[in-house]
């Protein structure tokens, strides 16, 4: 299936703060700049796939989201499982469009927790309440000290993470965040839940974005004018709360790459530009070592003197990923690795061929690869 | 103040019961497998022949963290307060707080069960075992 089927459209509403405006309404404005984007007519869509939002639980979120698109799918549905259900739609969309259940799939996502609810990543983490347990953030924070006890990593190793995510979001006129950090910056910033600084934390935003899925031909049917073929994908998923983990140290990215790596007929070597899932600074060194990028415990020398900055030996998060663009978990990362393999990204990576796509879902609970090729 | 207390149901109740006695308590199978949180089926055969059973009271911590905000009430004027992962010696894992200065917490280090009320209301907190 290497290369069969393409991204043949992106489109992002504006990120930061859309107060007033419902998630429904933002996802559908992403899809309509997605289809002008491919220059394909709404008539030609036939399957929406739609992470659910994390800001307000609906029933039948996709029935209701493909009403207000006036689009009666063959195929589709709404996905629960976190930042990873944006690549999961995509995977469930080519899939489905090789079994010739459907052509032309709408795969998006739109989220309003910045002016509407919060509540869900200050949630009580049910009976374990009673032990002050609160927060995504501090679940995050439980795996970055396991890490931080196993590997003894200096600070500056998450540190170089969020500088290189700041400086990227600070180039990016669509980023919600557009103030770079240095290293001193992000040392001397605030705990929010100790180990994690004020700078390890992803922003909290309003926003949609979407992407255009079809077959290679049925793209060349329809004159789409800069389709991506999708090379390769993979997922896991560790069914274990944090608490009962085995191994907090190491992620489901190990085997979502290696299914993805093998699907798309390449290795770590062969990537030119990564976006990897940074809810917290944590995952991008866990992500790096689980893909093969640097070995267990290695990525703390990985990311120095700015080798995952533009220019480096592999640049990361080229849009400012969710620490800078947009915390809106996991499909703008999809849309800058369509963007740096057409070539018309603002912070473009020379000669980008391979790009690579990571998201993440749960506190590390399901990890979802895409691979993107030129 | 409210505090978060648990909402204990017939599965969750003997967990509860068992530091009311000042025990800790967890579910053991036929098939050899230990756990917590409460189950009506043990995960690893499926099999509902399956007891409760006191633990020892032993533990290491596993990861932890410190709060520096309170993200409810009842805990505003404990901040900064950790949080932990502790494994019991028999397997089980589960969330405490462990009573000891945060500076001295290490993966791997020793701690018994201090059983604690809060609002009447019996939790398993542990504290470092004695040398
Ligand atoms: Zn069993």
């Amino acid at each position: 299936m290497r290369g069969k089927a393409v991204i043949a459209g992106i489109g992002h509403t504006a990120f930061g703060k859309q107060p007033g405006r419902d998630t429904v309404a933002l996802n559908v404005e992403a899809c309509r700049r997605a289809l002008e984007d491919a220059r394909v007519p709404k008539d030609a869509v036939d399957a929406v796939f739609v992470k659910t939002p994390t800001s307000q639980r609906e029933l039948m979120y996709g029935q209701k989201l493909a009403e207000a698109l006036g689009v009666q799918p063959r195929m589709g549905c709404a996905l629960d499982q976190g930042g990873a259900a944006n690549i999961t739609g995509i995977m469930l969309a080519v899939m489905a469009i090789e079994a010739g259940q459907c052509e032309v799939a709408l795969c998006c996502y739109a989220d309003n927790p910045r002016s509407g609810s919060r509540q869900v990543y200050a949630r009580p983490r049910g009976d374990d309440a009673a032990y002050g347990w609160f927060s995504t953030a501090a679940g995050y924070a439980m795996i970055h000290q396991a890490y931080a006890q196993r590997y003894k990593p200096p600070p500056e190793a998450f540190g170089a993470v969020a500088v290189a995510c700041r400086a990227n979001g600070a180039a990016n006129p669509h980023a919600q965040l557009r103030k770079p950090i240095t290293m001193d910056d992000y040392l001397a910033a605030p705990w929010v839940v100790e180990p994690l600084r004020r700078d390890d934390c992803c922003l909290v935003s309003d926003g949609a974005a979407a992407v255009v899925v079809m077959s290679a031909k049925r793209a060349r049917e329809l004159g789409v004018p800069a389709p991506v073929p999708i090379l390769g994908f993979g997922q896991g998923q560790s069914s274990w709360e944090i608490t009962l983990r085995p191994d907090l140290t190491t992620t489901e990215a190990k085997r979502a790459a290696a299914t993805a790596f093998a699907m798309a007929g390449v290795g770590p070597k062969d990537v030119k530009v990564a976006q990897i899932y940074d809810c917290f600074t944590v995952t991008v060194l866990m992500t790096l070592e689980d893909y093969g990028f640097c070995p267990p415990g290695g990525a703390a020398d990985f990311v120095r003197d700015g080798r995952i900055a533009i220019g480096g030996d592999l640049p990361v998060n080229t849009s400012g990923g969710l620490l800078s663009e947009t915390g809106m978990p996991g499909l703008q990362l999809v849309l800058e690795g369509v963007r740096q393999i057409r070539g018309t990204a603002v912070s473009q990576v020379k000669g980008a061929d391979v790009a690579l796509v990571t998201n993440q879902g749960g506190t590390m609970h399901t990890h979802a690869t895409l691979i993107l090729g030129g | 103040m409210d505090y978060p207390l648990p909402q204990v149901t017939p599965l969750t109740e003997p967990f509860w019961g068992a530091l009311r006695r000042g025990r800790i308590a967890f579910q053991a199978c036929a098939c050899g497998h230990r756990w917590l949180p409460a189950r009506e089926a043990c995960p690893r055969c499926l099999g509902t022949d399956h007891r409760w059973e006191d633990g020892s009271g032993r533990a290491q911590v596993v990861s932890w963290v410190v709060y520096h905000t309170a993200h409810h009430d009842a805990f505003k004027d404990r901040v900064p307060y950790n949080v932990a992962i502790v494994e019991l010696a028999e397997g089980p894992r589960l969330i405490t707080n462990v009573r000891a200065p945060h500076d001295t917490l290490r993966v791997g280090m020793p701690v018994v069960l201090a059983v604690e009320e809060e609002a009447g209301f019996a939790l398993a907190r542990f504290a470092p075992a004695a040398a």
